[in-house]
């Protein structure tokens, strides 16, 4: 056994009302320069849809991620060998217009606009080219609530073996959105993908980063990853992704998508976990039992065995304080209610969901039941089918889902019964195989979601460091700190882009 | 002027490249990639990027065999002037048009995609013209000169000249009489590698051969982080 940290991040679905504040916080801090335009590291999708970019969950058709060979763990995109060769043109590699070409609006013509019989119009303009489109078909948020579901929702991935059952009517139409970053995964195949061995995984809180000065532009990150949330910047030739906000997390502060969560629906939080037993882990036979074996590699934080075996690896009081106060511990080991986005991909993701409970309450409510006998029945004729949420969240295991939905479902009961001064119904916690403590807890973590109780981050170790004087404000993504000394005179003669 | 074309000239251009490489690499990291454009263009490309490369690669793996390996060597194992000749030249024009047709199909996209056109810069188009010069001065060589006047034994006096750089004891003797194109060419290609480490060109310099050795899973620990148990013997682990 080997111990190592990960700060993790479970987001509710339930409260998600799409407002894309996560993506254009994300969006202001790190990807407004010129290359970067049609990146969201941060962004907001409406399920179902084909998604950003087109189809990102086809590995089929994309070829991210694991798969088994024979029993072994392979990346789907090939063995090293076939990525060299396949050098000079990856065919997996998606194009800028599958995520949406970039463009702006030439707002001077309104802003410049004399008065006229007739609104100014602001025309979209092409970032690449600087030429006017005037008809765009595709682009970022395309699909928001729904817009061209009926043509388009068919060839979402996640509708398969449910595409007969699924109507586009208005009438019974269901969604529900879904904000992705990088999963910041255990067994990360852009990291194993990637020739030049430009990204890595930090040992010390699980972030994955790509060092720009090591990348070559090979581009098989792009492809490697399942989620595509690596991103090949067409002015830099280099790819960037998501960096779990860093600078602000080594400080103890949430990520900016967090922090800026108008529905209070991201946590973050410590997680040990065996590194040792990563790739075993990834290697599980079925696909429905890689929920459970990712599960296995995380550590109880309150073992005196696991706790001695950290200190011994490196692993200090605050972290192991933190992590045994993790919500993305409760959340995903303890209460089981958080999942890992399409576990299937093998690279085991490490920003998990809990499942959206569709609006339930009011059909019931009509015929005036709170009682478990008639409410448990429901979760199965909700809007969202089962089938579709275990194709996202448990490679299809409708189980895994109905068991989460079931606690959530009895939590908000119960909590309903109290409010209305009914006595509780033991029919909830038995079906649940919650306890009435379990419920307070979750309770306070789900719906009152006091900022320091969906937080709880631990501050970088920086013993270590010689010169902490120097590292100080060494976060920019440009330029990283200059070494001192000739390198840094040449650097500062070089124009700033 | 021999003095300067076949001693001085190479060396300063062998120099700009040794010193340039380990002057970008130090001082301009963020620019060494290989200025990718698939992201924005996939379809020409597809064609044109693998033809091109495979074929200089190819070209290259010829020059190897034609000027660094004595021909001693190939009279050794039994190959001839006459079987060397047939193979160099059939393969040479092979590899040789697949590489020219491949750089034509690269400047006909990047002149008539306009994404593609625009992220162009003059970097690029000085790379595309020594590629052009000296890919073309060597199609010249292997597809015109030899068809008109037939073989030159260019492993009798390149070959030892060359080798003859490359071990510091250049001997200019050799490269009088060499036909005009074959100098040409060499003058090209010196300059095109002198200018490759200020260039996209620079990508050769990295091949990834590593990858093929190195565990897939990459961690770093930031300095000073890394646990000193197994030093201090404080767990007698198993592993």
């Amino acid at each position: 056994m080997s111990i190592k940290a990960q700060v993790a991040m479970v987001m509710n679905l339930d409260k998600c009302i799409g407002c894309h504040t996560c993506s254009v916080t994300c969006k202001n801090t790190w990807t407004n320069r010129i290359g970067a335009e049609y990146m969201y590291y941060n962004n907001v999708e409406t399920k179902p849809g084909l998604g950003y970019p087109k189809r990102w969950e086809d590995q089929e058709e994309r070829k991210g991620g694991w798969t088994l060979r024979k029993g072994e763990l392979v990346l789907r995109g090939g063995s090293a060998a076939k990525r060299l060769l396949n050098l000079f043109y990856n065919p997996d590699l998606p194009e800028i217009d599958d995520y949406g070409a970039p463009w702006t609006y030439d707002y001077s013509t309104v802003i410049d606009s004399p008065p006229t019989d007739h609104l100014p119009v602001a025309r979209p303009r092409s970032h690449l080219t600087g030429e006017p489109i005037d008809q765009p078909d595709w682009g970022p948020n395309w699909e928001d609530d729904l817009a061209g579901a009926p043509e388009r929702c068919r060839f979402d991935p996640d509708m398969r073996g449910i595409e007969r059952q699924v109507q586009f009517a208005f009438e019974q139409t269901f969604m529900f959105y879904l904000p992705r970053i990088c999963e910041h995964c255990l067994n990360p195949s852009c990291v194993a993908s990637c020739p030049s061995g430009a990204i890595y995984k930090r040992q010390e809180d699980g972030i994955v980063l790509v060092d720009e000065e090591a990348c070559r532009g090979w581009r098989y990150c792009v492809s490697g990853c399942p989620y595509k949330k690596v991103y090949f910047n067409w002015r830099t030739y280099k790819a960037e992704k998501c960096t779990f906000c860093y600078p602000r997390i080594e400080a103890g502060m949430p990520t900016i998508c967090s922090e800026t969560c108008v529905g209070r629906l991201r946590y973050l939080g410590v997680l040990l976990y065996d590194a040792d037993r990563v790739k075993e882990a990834a290697s599980a036979e079925r696909e429905q039992d890689l929920v459970r074996s990712q599960l296995s590699l995380f550590l109880d934080p309150r073992d005196p065995k696991v706790i001695e075996r950290a200190r011994a690896d490196g692993i200090n009081e605050a972290w192991l304080k933190a992590a045994q106060a993790s919500p993305v511990y409760k959340l995903a080991v303890t209460w089981g209610i958080a999942l890992p986005l399409h576990p299937e991909f093998r690279t085991l993701p490490m920003v998990w969901y809990i499942p959206p409970l569709s609006p339930m309450l009011e059909p019931l409510e009509a015929k005036g039941s709170l009682d478990a006998a008639e409410v448990l029945p429901a979760i199965d004729a909700m809007r969202i089918p089962q089938e579709y949420l275990a194709n996202l969240l448990s490679a299809g295991d409708t189980a895994v889902i109905r068991r989460v939905l079931i606690k959530l479902a009895a939590m908000r009961m119960q909590m309903r019964r109290r409010m209305l001064g009914l006595p509780e119904d033991p029919g909830y916690l038995e079906a649940a195989g919650l306890t009435a403590d379990d419920v307070e807890q979750m309770v306070r973590l789900l719906a009152i979601a006091k900022y320091n109780d969906r937080y709880v981050i631990p501050t970088a170790r920086r013993e270590g460091n010689p010169n902490v004087a120097l590292a100080q404000g060494a976060a920019s993504f440009d330029e990283l700190i200059p070494p001192e000394g000739l390198l840094t005179r040449a650097r500062e003669r070089r124009p700033q882009p | 002027m021999d003095v300067f074309l076949w001693i001085i000239y190479p060396y300063i251009t062998l120099t700009l490249l040794v010193v340039g490489l380990f002057f970008r690499y130090s001082t301009d990291p963020m620019g060494w990639t290989s200025k990718s454009s698939e992201l924005l263009e996939k379809r020409q490309l597809r064609v044109a990027s693998p033809l091109f490369h495979w074929g200089i690669l190819a070209v290259f793996a010829g020059h190897v065999a034609g000027l660094l390996i004595p021909k001693e060597f190939y009279n050794a194992i039994g190959v001839g002037q006459e079987a060397y000749h047939f193979v160099a030249v059939a393969g040479g024009r092979i590899t040789g048009i697949a590489a020219l047709i491949g750089l034509f199909l690269l400047i006909v996209r990047r002149l008539s995609v306009k994404r593609v056109l625009l992220s162009t810069s003059t970097s690029d188009l000085v790379a595309l013209l020594a590629l052009v010069v000296t890919v073309g001065l060597g199609m010249g060589i292997t597809g015109v000169y030899d068809w008109l006047f037939g073989a030159y034994h260019y492993r009798s006096t390149i070959g030892p000249w060359i080798r003859g750089i490359l071990v510091l004891h250049p001997n200019i003797a050799l490269m009088r009489g060499v036909p005009f194109i074959f100098k040409l060419h060499i003058v090209a290609a010196f300059t095109f590698f002198a200018i490759s480490p200020w260039t996209r060109l620079v990508h050769i310099w990295t091949f990834p051969f590593g990858y093929l050795r190195r565990a897939p899973i990459q961690y770093r620990i930031r300095y000073g982080l890394r646990p000193v148990r197994r030093k201090q013997g404080l767990d007698p682990d198993p592993e």
